[in-house]
């Protein structure tokens, strides 16, 4: 069914965004009127001894719905934190700045906020434009921390001391199949299938790239299989006859559930482990007994957090509405980040990068700290089981 | 060789289940020349039947085989009641219209049917119970071949035999074959053409319900679109064999699917339809009738 989704959805992000196009030309006139209390309170915020922090982002265009729950979940934060005297006795002033999700945008985005001399940035949303801008804010030596941009290279080239987010990169479902299989299943013939499409395909590669890259098991097969196939046996046989002992699934449901079922019916035992398309409780309703044992990742489960809750209540207060996409991660990064300006004792750039990956902070997402590539650590997938017909989270 | 044996034995099972779909395919095509597009559905709508009757049974506490020939029958009953339906209603008023018109009208059904049965049932996959008995003596070879799978090879075999029995022995076949060759001429004789037509299309989709059930529980799961992607690949089965011709549907089947389970095999499943297709390119390059298929004499 996601297939077909993706199909009216992406028709619906284009009139989406002829709809936006139409409301834009207007807001464009709006904007200018808007703009100048906002100016006027720059030059208050600048003259007084404030922590500033930028929020850029995409705040208009097509993407606009991305990036705006990101300043209203940065501004919940720092309502709450200036109520209670804000932190190190300094108030904490937002200077919002709009990427509309351009990379060329963004540099002067950056640019700007650097000039206006922010101390830190949450910020930005777009993966394109988060590279743009990242190695302005380093030049400068300012931390910026996004809630959505997960490019894994802005994490793994290393060449970004200054960056941190509260999202799991693209790749971290492979990264911990991979580590999983490796580690916990002791695989050492790992098998990896996929079901040729974009997001089967792309994790499929991630999990290959992985596995050779451990050096500790190989990859005995990597192959498409067809969707909606009648019979997936030809695929299974193969699985055999490389002997693996893992197989690493790209892709959803409906053919998982057909393979791992042939891979049963004919005794086989090999450890099945997938991804957040196959952690569905159609496939456990669908294969049934065969289900048993089989490992996907999916998305860390937040709605139980009392924190979550509350954030999502002092939305609905603020705003009137059921808060938007990355808000719970805005929410955390925001308070990650204000956390370690306040264990730092400043907003000094070496002792904040410190303390973003010692402290550990409570946010929505949980308990989280980041790690030295800056990758928010608790942030993110976990891995699941099917036992006794339910998925249950993997200690 | 064990490996190749076992390639040998999912290509056959693969290829008995395009085969069991094609047949359908194969006949109607035979009678009056027409692609009957909505034949996955009726296939599709056989796996529901049974799947509803065999979940009432369940329920009722009937077991074992009295459940999976009571699903069956209903499901055969039921799925020759709409290709009958369907014949009347999409292609019946068309016979005299120029060939295009009931493959369009063809396609419109099979697309109304799906949706019918997308807004009736669901759109989710449902689980299919497996209600095919399961063999004790097949347990050490399990892993080459499952009860599942030697049903459907068998199926698909007794129904090929019995059909030709059938088309070559019987009046009815008699009256068939006339209709084939030349429908006025058949009608002249005292042939009730419009009754023949009939007989074909229940009998192509009882042929399409049983498929349903053993493919159904098969694969295990169903849902309302399981009729369009089995169906392109029976169809082109069919079109590979001969369409128009009972062994060639077979023989259609089992090519493609020892050519998709060997393709799988030795090469990799990436390529799985492009060799399926590419034999299909050959075969029609060389044979345009296809491998059974007449070559049709020009009427001058």
């Amino acid at each position: 069914m996601k297939r077909f989704l993706h199909r009216s959805s992406s028709s619906l992000i284009f009139s989406g965004f002829l709809i936006l196009l139409l409301l834009a030309s207007l807001a464009g006139c709006a904007g200018e009127e808007g703009k100048s209390p906002a100016g006027g309170e720059k030059k208050e915020a600048a003259a007084a001894n404030d922590i500033r922090i930028g929020v850029a982002g995409a705040h208009s265009g097509d993407l606009a719905s991305y990036g705006l729950p990101t300043v209203k979940a940065a501004e919940l934060v720092v309502k709450d934190i200036n109520a209670k005297g804000g932190i190190l006795g300094r108030q904490v002033k937002l200077l919002v700045e709009d990427d509309a999700c351009k990379p060329e945008m963004a540099a002067n985005t950056a640019a700007k906020l650097v000039s206006a001399k922010v101390h830190a940035v949450i910020g930005h949303i777009c993966s394109g434009a988060t590279k743009a801008a990242i190695g302005i804010y380093k030049d400068a030596g300012i931390v910026a921390i996004t809630p959505s941009a997960t490019n894994p290279e802005l994490t793994q080239s290393g060449r970004y001391p200054n960056f941190f987010r509260t999202i799991a990169p693209d790749d971290a479902q492979a990264k911990m199949q991979v580590d999983f299989a490796l580690n916990r299943l002791n695989a050492r013939r790992i098998a990896v299938l996929h079901d040729k499409g974009d997001y089967g395909k792309g994790l499929a590669e991630f999990a290959k790239k992985f596995v050779e890259a451990s050096g500790a098991a190989e990859v005995v097969l990597f192959e498409g299989v067809t969707p909606g196939a009648v019979d997936y046996s030809a695929v299974v046989q193969k699985i055999r006859g490389a002997n693996a002992d893992a197989v690493i699934y790209g892709g959803y449901h409906p053919e998982a559930s057909s393979i791992v079922m042939q891979m049963r019916k004919k005794g086989m035992k090999t450890a099945f482990l997938s991804d957040d398309g196959v952690k569905d409780t159609t496939f456990i309703k669908v294969a049934g007994p065969y289900a048993e044992g089989v490992y996907a990742t999916g998305p860390r489960d937040t709605s139980s957090n009392p924190i979550a809750i509350a954030a999502n209540e002092a939305h609905k207060k603020a705003y009137g509405s059921e808060p938007g996409a990355f808000f719970l991660n805005a929410y955390a990064a925001t308070q990650a980040l204000l956390n370690a300006i306040e264990k730092a004792g400043s907003t000094d750039y070496e002792k904040v990068r410190q303390a973003l990956r010692s402290q550990e902070v409570e946010t929505p997402l949980g308990t989280i700290h980041f790690d030295v590539k800056g990758e928010a650590v608790g942030v993110g997938f976990a891995m699941y089981q099917v036992k006794n017909g339910v998925y249950t989270e993997v200690e | 060789m064990e490996y190749f044996l076992e390639l040998f034995v999912g290509g056959l099972t693969r290829g008995s289940i395009y085969a069991l779909i094609a047949l359908g395919y194969t006949m109607v095509y035979g009678i009056i020349e027409l692609i009957n597009f909505a034949h996955g559905e009726i296939y599709m709508i056989g796996a529901f039947t049974a799947l509803i009757v065999a979940s009432v049974l369940t329920l009722s506490g009937f077991s074992g085989v009295s459940v999976l020939i009571l699903a069956a029958v209903f499901a055969v009953v039921y799925a020759s009641a709409y290709g009958f339906t369907v014949e009347k209603i999409a292609y019946k008023p068309l016979r005299q219209a120029p060939r295009l018109s009931p493959l369009i009208s063809a396609i419109g059904m099979s697309i109304f049917l799906q949706n019918y049965v997308l807004l009736a049932q669901t759109s989710d996959f449902l689980p299919f119970p497996n209600l095919l008995p399961q063999f004790d003596f097949l347990a050490p070879y399990a892993a080459v071949i499952g009860s599942t799978e030697l049903f459907i090879i068998a199926t698909t075999a007794v129904v090929m035999v019995l059909l030709t029995v059938l088309i070559k022995f019987t009046r009815m076949g008699k009256a068939m074959r006339a209709t084939a060759q030349d429908r006025t001429m058949a009608m002249l004789t005292g042939v009730n053409v419009n009754r023949v037509i009939s007989n074909t299309f229940i009998l192509g989709s009882a042929l399409a319900a049983l498929g349903g059930v053993l493919i159904a529980s098969h694969t295990g799961r169903i849902n309302f679109y399981i009729g369009f992607l089995a169906g392109i690949k029976a169809f082109t089965a069919a079109v590979l064999g001969g369409i128009g011709s009972i062994p060639g549907a077979v023989l259609g089947g089992l090519l493609l699917g020892w050519t998709e389970s060997f393709a799988t095999g030795y090469v990799s499943s990436d390529y799985e339809d492009v060799f399926a297709f590419l034999l299909l390119v050959l075969v029609l390059i060389f044979r345009p009738a296809g491998l059974l298929g007449r070559t049709p004499t020009g009427k001058v």
